[in-house]
């Protein structure tokens, strides 16, 4: 019904490329989180979508209409703006309705549709209320019920809960989830904050600098990033950086990082292989590494600079030769600043990139 | 055809505005440049202008213009600076005093020099006052031309009591654009009121400054129903004889004469602002 | 010390009332005694010394002023010609208004200056050769002539306030409302319009101000059908001194009601006048 096409995008600021060629397809009734840093082009690309930014070459695609060409309100679209734009001069209630009324529709079912959708956003009691009156919360619920009351097949939210405080933003996040299950709408979502990205999305699109840099299912994104920035960018911490070396002999290719040889996964070993002698870059995550008692196979030498204890888990901050690494351990392990300790790699966990380009070397699958 | 429709949207809403502009601004300022520059047989010519040099009020109205500029607008500014900075420290009540002292904004020159008149005339309440003062025992004739100073001084004060609002509210504007923490530090530093005054608030009120001068200065050049209520023709100033070459002598050639010449001061005291005090296009705010 | 500081302290409190009561004295005595000279009777304008106190109150001078031939014609001239003004102004210069706030285009600095430098013209040299024109397209001594002069001078102040009004009517709203289903009209009639439209009601009254109280071209351009200022002028030399104070008055009346109405909007209306 009403898949999404963005084909070869391209939207230019003055100097700014803020869309550069963004092709991507996003199902009907998929719910696709678009993900990256500020300034990025996340909301560029939703506005190119929305009909509010004509694009400077591609075309957008709607279902199976065209409708690069189109006016906003020929799109079929909702929209919740990052910074609300509720009406000032509007009640919630005539905030609610104010696309119905544009469609002409009977006064009955207004008030039904605005009743109902008050209600899902828990905002029945506020109906009579003017936005002035209301907490920065509850105008953010405003924009999200304007939007869906008009069960529009593309549902755009660009970053609706970025001015909530933790809490509220932690139920609005489950809130949301529910709702696109109840009404299933194609829905792109933008945030820069990555554990609603990976709470809220069927798929993430990671964007850096104008380009889509990866788009797959949440969890493929955190454990297959296809760069350094995506590894770089999601996780809290994020994925940890260490240069080495390939080093390839008939047992097959190792890898010399400060002093240790590691030993990658048999998946890897051909294309690791393939760049004997050549710089490599070593990413993994905090919680898969772990410390050992002694020197064994996989670990290299480290000293624990910074234990901050999280309650759920021990974050450590520890110094790998000249390179500090992130690691995350269980809460009652023992273990003290200043302390030398051995890091464990889990080889099976290691995403070995390209050290000039950053790109993910792939597993050679059998 | 989207595209195209957004690109031509803002020229279009301007359309009409340039139009009129063109016909009731542009092309009459030209005619006025024909009217005082033509010949009757259409050659250019300086006759208008030599005769307009030659009449006899030519000299005193030229005269009494710039006396006027030069004793209203330095009592003007000194007035609204104050005005404005008291408005400014935002006492209690501030805002019905701002309420007061911008009542004359909205009054004509015509009706202050009015008002003015029955302040100033021979049994006005001027004279009331002085009298049960004990000062005067006869009426003091301020308007009459025996007392050419003090009929001046009479146009100076109800010109500077009308307009000064203008000056303070540009100032006011101004100041209002200056976040709080420049006048806050220089209280931390120990600062009297009347240094930081001289040497925080002024200088950086220089580009509003600069602006109310350039307002006023145009406007001074314009004086004339002040004038004529308070002094009839005994002082003649330059607007006031365009009007009267004008309405009077039916002349429009000498009357588009005075008109360029003022026209000509008013950009001449414009560039002379602009350059005596070297604000930056970016320091006025014009971005 | 703490006492010492807090008597610095009064003293600062006093002179600062002190100045601005004094200040405010020599802002509304002039009014309040045209006031007194405008409701006295006719013979009290010859007393002398005269009254500060309201003592023999009359309305017998503003009667003689408004039944004076001539006047109550003007007083209708002058609310037509300033209704036709702010008309003409608006309809023309809130879309220039609104595409200076909205847009950006090619020639828009060019605009903003052309706009900053017509506001310099001294109203003589626009009055002058259209008094010329007007004589030969008829519409000498009409008021739309006049109209027409004081919409050109009104012009510019209001494209200029009104982009003022419009860039504080966030983007986001209209942009909202298009997603909604407005077409751009329809948005800025539904939301823009609203949210502008105190602004622009303050914009109508600042129109209002300049062309009742012109009276330069007003004069100029009329004959008989003058606006106020313009019988009052014209009359100066030869009319009694009551009939002038009544004719002040009757000027300045307005001036005080619109002045109050619009008093949250001064800054913004006449503080940035030369931007
Ligand atoms: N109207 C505009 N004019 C000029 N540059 C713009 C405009 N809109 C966006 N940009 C530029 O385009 C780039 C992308 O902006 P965009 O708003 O899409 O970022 P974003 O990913 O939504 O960021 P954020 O997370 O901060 O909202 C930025 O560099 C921005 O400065
Ligand atoms: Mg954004």
């Amino acid at each position: 019904m009403a898949g999404i096409r963005f084909q070869s995008i391209r939207k230019v600021f003055g100097k700014t490329v803020a869309a550069d060629s963004v092709s991507l397809e996003i199902r009907d009734g998929e719910f696709m989180v678009l993900l990256g840093p500020s300034g990025c082009g996340k909301t560029t690309l939703l506005r190119c979508l929305a009909g509010l930014e004509h694009v400077d070459g591609g075309r957008v695609f709607i279902g199976d209409r065209d409708v690069t060409d189109r006016a906003p309100r020929d799109r079929r679209i909702a929209m919740v703006f990052q910074s609300y734009a509720v009406f000032p001069h509007l009640t919630v209630f005539d905030n609610i309705a104010f696309g119905l009324k544009m469609q002409g529709r009977p006064r009955d079912e207004i008030k039904r549709r605005v009743e109902e959708s008050a209600r899902l956003l828990e905002l029945t009691d506020f109906l009579k209320r003017y936005p002035a009156q209301l907490s920065g919360g509850q105008r953010q619920r405003v924009a999200v019920a304007r939007a869906i009351v008009m069960q529009a097949a593309v549902l755009l939210m660009d970053e609706p809960l970025s001015n909530l405080d933790a809490l509220l933003r932690l139920q609005m996040r489950a809130e949301l989830k529910r709702l696109h299950q109840e009404i299933k709408a194609t829905t792109i979502y933008v945030t820069h904050d990555q554990v609603e990205a990976l709470s809220l999305g069927d798929r993430i699109a990671v964007m850096q600098s104008g380009r889509i840099v990866q788009c797959d299912v949440p969890m493929n994104i955190y454990d297959y990033p296809a760069n350094k920035f995506v590894g770089g960018f999601i996780g809290t911490p994020p994925m940890n950086f260490l240069p080495g070396v390939v080093h390839a002999n008939g047992d097959g290719p190792t890898v010399v990082v400060g002093e240790s040889h590691l030993a990658p996964a048999p998946a890897f070993a051909h294309a690791l292989s393939a760049k004997n002698g050549e710089p490599i870059l070593l990413g993994i995550r905090p919680e898969n590494l772990t410390l050992a008692p002694n020197q064994q196979a996989n670990t290299i030498r480290a000293r624990v600079r910074v234990v901050e204890p999280l309650g759920s888990h021990k974050l450590l901050t520890m110094q790998v030769g000249t390179e500090i690494s992130k690691v995350s351990v269980a809460p009652d392990q023992r273990v003290a600043p200043n302390e030398d300790v051995w890091l464990h790699f889990d080889p099976e966990k290691i995403r070995w990139m390209d050290a000039a380009t950053g790109e993910a070397i792939s597993a050679t699958v059998e | 055809m989207r595209v195209k429709s957004e690109t031509i949207l803002p020229y279009s809403l301007l359309v009409p505005t340039l139009i009129f502009v063109i016909l009731l601004i542009v092309v009459p300022i030209g005619q006025a440049f024909l009217l005082a520059f033509q010949a009757p047989d259409s050659s250019f010519t300086f006759a208008h202008f030599q005769k307009m040099a030659n009449d006899t009020s030519f000299g005193d109205a030229l005269r009494f213009t710039f006396l006027l500029l030069i004793f209203i607008v330095p009592m003007q500014v000194v007035l609204a600076i104050i005005m404005a900075l008291l408005i400014h420290t935002r006492f209690k009540g501030h805002t019905l005093f701002l309420y007061i002292y911008a009542i004359p904004l909205a009054i004509s020159d015509l009706a202050a020099g009015i008002a003015w008149l029955s302040i100033f005339t021979e049994r006005g309440y001027l004279n009331s006052i002085l009298n049960q003062l004990g000062i005067f025992d006869k009426p003091f004739l301020f308007l009459s031309y025996q007392n050419l100073p003090a009929m001046f001084g009479t146009i100076v004060v109800a010109e500077s009591w009308r307009a000064t609002a203008i000056v303070m509210t540009i100032l006011l504007a101004g100041l209002q654009v200056i976040p709080r923490d420049y006048f806050e530090a220089a209280d931390v530093f120990g600062a009297t009121t009347l240094k930081r005054t001289l040497f925080v608030v002024l200088p950086l009120l220089r580009p509003s400054l600069q602006n109310a001068l350039i307002i006023r200065t145009i406007f001074a050049f314009q004086t004339f129903a002040v004038v004529f209520a308070l002094a009839g023709r005994v002082i003649p100033v330059l607007a006031g004889e365009s009007y009267n070459w004008y309405v009077a002598n039916r002349n429009p050639n000498i009357a588009a004469a005075y008109a360029v010449l003022v026209l000509i001061f008013t950009v001449a005291a414009t560039w002379f602002y602009l350059h005596f005090f070297q604000t930056s296009a970016a320091e006025a705010g014009y971005d | 010390m703490p006492s010492t500081l807090s008597r610095r302290y009064i003293l600062g409190r006093v002179s600062l009332y002190g100045g601005a009561i004094l200040l405010a004295l020599w802002t509304l005595a002039p009014l309040y005694l045209i006031a007194l000279a405008a409701f006295s009777t006719r013979q009290a304008t010859f007393q002398w010394p005269k009254p500060f106190l309201p003592t023999d109150f009359s309305i017998d001078t503003m009667q003689f002023f408004v039944n004076s031939r001539g006047v109550l014609d003007s007083v209708r001239n002058s609310i037509i010609v300033a209704l036709l003004t702010i008309a003409g102004s608006l309809v023309l210069g809130a879309p220039g208004g609104y595409a200076l706030a909205r847009f950006r285009f090619r020639g828009k600095e060019g605009i903003s200056l052309g706009l900053l430098i017509s506001k310099m013209f001294p109203t003589a040299i626009l009055s002058i050769p259209l008094a010329v024109t007007f004589l030969q397209l008829d519409l000498y001594d009409s008021l739309w002539g006049v109209a027409l002069v004081h919409i050109a001078m009104a012009l510019p102040f209001v494209i200029i306030v009104t982009a003022g009004i419009f860039v504080g009517v966030p983007r986001d709203l209209e942009e909202v409302a298009q997603t909604l289903g407005c077409n751009r009209l329809q948005a800025f009639l539904r939301v823009v319009l609203p949210l502008a439209l105190p602004g622009l009601a303050a914009a109508a009254i600042f129109t209002f101000v300049i062309s009742w109280n012109e009276v330069f071209a007003a004069t100029i351009l009329t004959l008989r059908n003058r606006t106020l200022p313009a019988q009052v002028l014209s009359g100066l030399n030869d009319s009694p001194l009551y009939y002038r104070y009544a004719g002040g008055f009757f000027m300045i009346v307005p001036a005080l009601i619109f002045i109050f109405l619009i008093r949250r909007y001064l800054l913004n209306l006449w503080g940035n006048i030369v931007r």
